[in-house]
């Protein structure tokens, strides 16, 4: 409100001066009291009509009073503060990067094969450390020529005795068969290098966040569009 | 400084957190509950053992499980995976880890269970070293949680051996 606040105090010192000049001279007062008040009243109606106007012209007018208002250290101000949004966010993406050593510590669950265990719309938080990986751990792991990720249970596991390599075959808790209809044509086993972590921790629902705005991305639009005016436009 | 927004903005940050906070202490909460479960596996019967076409080795088996995981099951407790693993060691693999069969445990009442099976999934071997293996069978658990930390551990039984035969 700052800015209004000021255009209003700049009115009112423009009117005072007058008010003042009138004061000192005791004899005239009588005289030009009514012209004071018909100055008094002629002022208060502008004042109606300017605050009609205001009202009429309402939210959009406001704003861009507020905007035309703006000041180069207000504007500095406002985008260090959305450089501060937006690269405190980037830092705690990539630092969960380096804790978890995964290059997407969390995921969203977007099928039901994991049901009732995880439903669409939960979040999976993963781990990717040294640790060997064992049956019964849930795993994310990429196949050759699919886009999409997929999150399920490992249920085998032979580890090579000489280099330690390991082959795994995973399966979804809600599938009825295991995964080597999923993986790329003759694959049979998953190796190291297609698991990008495995599952530690859930939080449920949250995902749908992510689902809504990639599925509608009109919503995300809108959603970055309002928040982005909410920046330029808030003060203090 | 009072408007619409603001206010809103304020309730919505207080209730996220407080939110954050309640699932936090949920999922610590698991820590204090110490589970004391028990399991126990019985090879029924062998119902075939023959080596496959491509030269690994396959095992039907016919089992007897039970076991009680019922301490496993707290308030942040949505369900417990339970799945019992061949485990055993060849000339090539350091270990060998092939599910038999798992269940879904969804909530305490069922967590005390009896269940006369036969395998789920196939014991393949990759290769052919089946014959006269021992192995070991081992009953593990995945706690999944309402929210938060997922826990998983098992119970090793030993003295399990193949025959020295195809049948």
């Amino acid at each position: 409100m700052g800015s209004i606040h000021l255009n209003q105090v700049a009115r009112f010192c423009g009117g005072a001066p007058a008010l003042i000049t009138y004061q000192p001279a005791h004899a005239e007062r009588v005289l030009l009291l009514p012209s004071l008040q018909v100055e008094k009243s002629k002022s208060k109606r502008e004042k109606n009509e300017q605050g009609k106007r205001e009202r009429k012209m309402g939210w959009i007018g406001e704003t861009m009073d507020s905007i035309r208002s703006l000041q180069i250290r207000q504007v500095l101000n406002q985008a260090v503060s959305l450089g501060m949004i937006v690269t405190s966010a980037l830092i705690i993406w990539k630092g969960l990067m380096c804790i978890t050593g995964s290059e997407s510590p969390v995921v969203v669950v977007l099928s039901g094969s994991m049901e009732p265990g995880f439903k669409r719309g939960d979040i999976l938080f993963l781990h990717m450390s040294k640790d060997p990986i064992r049956a019964g751990e849930i795993v994310v792991f990429n196949v050759d020529g699919r886009e999409i990720p997929i999150v399920h249970r490992v249920i085998k596991v032979h580890e090579r005795q000489d280099t330690g390599e390991v082959d795994v075959l995973t399966k979804g808790d809600n599938n009825f068969g295991d995964d080597r209809l999923l993986y790329a044509h003759g694959q049979l086993w998953l190796q190291k290098h297609h698991i990008m972590g495995r599952a530690v921790g859930f939080l449920p629902y949250v995902g749908w966040v992510t689902i809504i705005m990639t599925e509608k991305p009109i919503i995300k639009y809108v959603l970055i569009g309002a928040l982005g005016l909410l920046v330029i436009t808030s003060k203090e | 400084m009072h408007s619409f927004g603001y206010r809103a903005n304020a309730l919505l940050t207080f209730g996220v957190t407080i939110l954050a906070i309640l699932c936090a202490f949920a999922s610590l909460s698991d820590n204090l509950n110490v589970p004391n479960p028990s399991a126990h596996v019985q090879v029924l019967s062998i119902n075939w053992f023959q080596k496959q076409p491509n030269g690994n080795d396959e095992v039907s088996l016919t089992l007897n499980v039970s076991a009680d995981l019922q301490s496993m099951f707290t308030w942040n407790t949505k369900q417990v995976f339970v799945f019992l693993a061949a485990e055993y060691e060849t000339p090539q693999n350091s270990l060998n880890q092939v599910s038999l069969w798992d269940g879904i445990i969804p909530s305490k009442e069922h967590a005390k269970f009896w269940t006369h099976t036969a395998t789920k999934y196939r014991f393949i071997d990759q290769g052919s070293n089946l014959r006269g293996k021992e192995f070991n069978l081992t009953l593990h658990w995945h706690v999944m949680p309402k929210t938060g930390k997922m826990f998983a551990d098992k119970i090793v039984m030993t003295g399990y051996r193949l025959p020295d035969e195809y049948r």
